[in-house]
């Protein structure tokens, strides 16, 4: 019965959808057949009757644009109370069941599913949608119109790949006597965190990407537009990047692999709508405060929304190999090609037939704000091009018949310069004022940051001759830039320095801790491979780690073997870690729940193996000095963003009620 | 007029990109992917029997100090039985082959041992290929050299044919 209500409502979504959008484009040819009409009209109106129609339209599409996300929040809903009762006759369920597992398992594991996935990602978009009809004030009316139709017709094919492709509420009859159980490794924590928030910072640029649909189509570009598209770029990208983090985290403890970052096609897919997005967020700020880089504004929140759908494409289509993959049919990547095709082409030809008609902004310095904001955006769209490539390179060679695949080592050698070069710039870039800049003072201000700099240079190729070019320069940088970034604080009275500005700063702080602490794990990380037996110690960093016991443990689905570590470091007192080698008997799958000690200096990362033979057993052992920094990094920049989001809407709404004050 | 055309570049860069999606989703999947994994040790494993007759296989059986093949296979893959009289040969010249069986059930792993022999000195079920994307493979069958230190040396992707039985041999060779 849950699975039928939530077929139906959402079906009624789509339905609304397709309303939403039939009354946006009705409406906007309505006013501008109108605008047409004015002169042949008497004052007083005598097409009342339009004038009503054109009312009624206008005035239904936020309150459809609401309705429908309550009805596919409803039927998501609906979804996750059958995974959290086990209705084993809805075919998704008896494919990813929880029985057994507990009850934050079942619940996140309605998305660790393409259909559920994908479910969600439609709410979330409706949900966006309700958001910009219910809050959106600043826009002019005719945009948002336009924006809220944008937003109606991404709706209206995903919908369709919901229903006709991907039913999540699809029957099993007879019903299964037992499902197939969840996979133990989204059996975690994260992935009640992790999807969800990604997947909020994807679809929330479907907002920015509506809005300069709505945009061109309105043909207002202006100031004023990017102000309205500010927080919501901000907000998609401070969920990204939470996203981001997390999964980065996600994946170091429970893969066990030791690794953070593996250049994966599906980590790749999440980083290049973050690379677009951040470099949106920059060029937004001056089309707000310069009303300059308007195409290329427009331009970016077309493609960062466009590396959202390629990112959902690339890991529902099969078409690339990646550990993330969803259970792969052909039939879906077709027909989510199709929507890609259809929604990336189409924007881009309507930016292309429009954005030309735009009116030029403003002109600026090369040295000045804009201008190192320009490179910055120039930079990050080489790094995304850069990503981009080596994402789908395999995919282009291949249909030249060649194989070939691209790893690491392509990403690191080629991303990697071009990244310390956008954080020098990112340094530099908020000492500059807006228009123009004399290069003298940009280099007096950048003196001492240099000269920090030189010294962590020097240093720390003192004290480890035997480091790697890149994360030497990759730890002097963070020194440096970490430095500079705190500038615009300098002289300043702290507590009178606007939310915002406190926000970028944290921002970009937060950028040159997450450097160090990858400059540092890729420096300084030993690892260590021992067959031990029990009673046996080894020596790892500053730690000396004995193999005290192995022991048979269970929990809800698995059994494992528990193995004792006595830590010891130096004369301090020792401890116990425990990491795990689990068996999942309902798949006979094996997992290894790692054992990791934080510390202030770094991470004791412990891994159990299988059995060696002879009483002995695989351990492995990491020591990650200062690897912690990554995500704390990725934390201050998440933190920056929502700080600067606070700061501009408390300032615009003291605007408002000043605003209001000299009415009154 | 030049800035009405640079307009058009980015569409133009996008169809680009449509157009290789579509010939890959058109494509049939044999993708061959080379592992990453060459020159680095395997993770350690520990995989099930399929009975009491032939054993489960693990990394320490990797790590014995001589090379090893492992071919990775299954009852459900064509080219698997295709291979097996080239397996049978190398095994016949002394080659020590580890199997590991991808996806697959006991049952019809006996039978598939049942008619076309068995080449191998131990077996391990990988039931959800975990074991080989440790190994950084993506097809089957498919057939790495790992030395004695349990560091893969060589990876043959696809069906080994007659000719291979050789190169595998001195692939064997120079790993130990």
């Amino acid at each position: 019965m849950i699975a039928e209500a939530g077929l139906a409502a959402l079906w009624l979504g789509a339905a609304l959808c397709a309303l939403q959008l039939v009354a946006a484009v009705l409406s906007l040819s309505a006013r501008v057949e109108r605008s047409r009409d004015t002169f042949d009209t008497a004052p007083g109106g005598t097409s009342l009757d339009f004038a009503r129609d054109e009312r009624g339209l206008s005035g239904l599409i936020r309150p459809v644009a609401v309705a429908q996300a309550v009805l596919t929040a409803l039927a998501f809903a609906c979804l996750i109370a059958v995974f959290i009762t086990v209705d084993l006759s809805v075919k998704l369920v008896v494919e990813n069941d929880g029985v057994g597992r507990p009850l934050m398992y079942r619940f996140s594991g309605t998305w660790g599913n393409h259909e559920g996935s994908m479910l969600m990602w439609v709410s979330i978009l409706a949900v966006g949608g309700a958001a910009v009809a219910l809050i959106e004030r600043r826009l002019e009316e005719r945009t948002l119109i336009a924006t809220l139709g944008g937003q109606a017709v991404i709706g209206l094919g995903f919908y369709a790949f919901l229903l006709f492709a991907s039913n999540p509420f699809a029957r099993l009859d007879p019903a299964a006597p037992a499902g197939q159980g969840l996979n133990p490794l989204l059996e975690d924590p994260g992935l009640a965190f992790h999807p969800p928030t990604l997947y909020i910072g994807y679809v929330g640029l479907s907002i920015a990407f509506s809005f300069a649909i709505g945009a061109l189509v309105t043909r207002d570009v202006r100031p004023a537009f990017a102000r309205a598209m500010r927080p919501w770029v901000l907000g998609a990208w401070i969920f990204l990047t939470i996203g981001i983090t997390a999964g980065s985290y996600w994946a170091y403890y429970e893969l066990g692999w030791g690794g953070w970052w593996f250049w994966d096609p599906v980590e790749n897919a999440s980083l290049m709508p973050w690379l677009a997005a951040t470099a949106l967020l920059h060029s937004v700020t001056v089309l707000a405060t310069r009303d300059g880089l308007r195409a290329w504004t427009v331009m970016l929140a077309v493609v960062a929304f466009s590396m959202s759908m390629i990112g959902t494409f690339l890991v529902r289509s099969g078409i690339l190999t990646s550990v993330h993959a969803f259970a792969v049919d052909p039939r879906r990547g077709s027909f989510l090609l199709a929507l890609l095709i259809l929604y990336i082409g189409g924007a881009l030809a309507l930016f292309a037939l429009r954005v030309g008609t735009v009116r030029e902004g403003s002109r600026f310095d090369v040295v000045s704000r804009e201008g190192a904001l320009v490179i910055n955006n120039l930079l990050l769209s080489v790094i995304l091009g850069i990503v981009l490539i080596g994402t789908l390179y395999p995919l282009v060679v291949e249909a030249f018949g060649d194989k070939i695949s691209v790893g690491p080592p392509y990403f690191n050698a080629t991303a990697g310069p071009l990244a310390l070069l956008l954080l020098i710039v990112m340094a530099a870039g908020p000492m500059m004022r807006w228009r123009r800049e004399q290069l003298g003072i940009i280099a007096r201000r950048l003196i001492v940051p240099a000269l920090v700099l030189i010294v962590a240079l020097v240093a720390v190729k003192a004290l480890h001759p035997a480091i790697g070019l890149w994360p030497l320069l990759g730890l002097a940088v963070a020194a440096g830039v970490g430095l500079a970034s705190l500038a615009p604080l300098w002289g300043r009275n702290l507590r009178r320095t606007p939310l915002h500005t406190w926000g970028m700063v944290i921002a970009h702080f937060g950028i040159a801790v997450a450097l160090a602490g990858m400059a540092s794990d890729s420096a300084f990380t030993q690892e260590r491979l021992v067959a031990a037996r029990v009673g046996e110690t080894m020596a790892i960093g500053p730690y000396r780690v004995t193999l005290a016991n192995i022991a048979p443990d269970f929990g809800p689905g698995w059994t494992a073997l528990n193995a004792t570590l006595a830590v010891k470091r130096g004369a301090g007192a020792a401890y116990e870690l425990h990491p795990l080698a689990r068996t999942y008997w309902t798949q006979g799958t094996q997992t290894s729940e790692t054992a990791i000690q934080t510390v202030l200096d770094g991470q004791l990362y412990t891994v159990l193996g299988a059995s060696a033979g002879e009483g002995r057993w695989q351990v492995r052992l990491w020591w990650k000095p200062f690897v912690t920094l990554i995500w704390a990094g990725g934390a201050l920049v998440a933190i920056g963003g929502v700080l600067s989001l606070l700061g501009r809407l408390l300032r615009e709404r003291r605007n408002e009620l000043r605003k209001a004050e000299v009415w009154a | 007029m030049k800035r009405q055309l640079t307009l058009w570049l980015p569409l133009a860069i996008f169809i680009g990109l449509a157009t290789s999606f579509v010939l890959g989703l058109r494509k049939p999947d044999d993708r061959l992917v080379p592992s990453h994994m060459i020159g680095i040790t395997v993770p350690g494993f520990a995989l099930p029997a399929i009975g009491t007759d032939i054993s489960g296989l693990s990394a320490a059986d990797l790590a014995t100090g001589k090379p090893h093949l492992v071919n990775f296979f299954a009852s459900w893959c064509v080219p698997c039985a295709a291979e097996a009289p080239q397996l049978q040969a190398l095994a016949a010249q002394g080659a020590p082959i580890l199997g590991i069986a991808l996806r697959d059930r006991p049952a019809d792993m006996r039978a598939f041992i049942a008619r076309y022999g068995n080449p191998y000195r131990k077996i391990g079920m990988d039931p959800d290929s975990r074991v080989q994307i440790n190994f950084g493979g993506s097809g089957v069958p498919e057939t790495f050299v790992v030395d004695g230190k349990g560091v893969i040396r060589y990876q043959k992707i696809g069906p080994i044919a007659d000719s291979e039985v050789g190169d595998l041999l001195a692939a064997l060779k120079t790993a130990s």
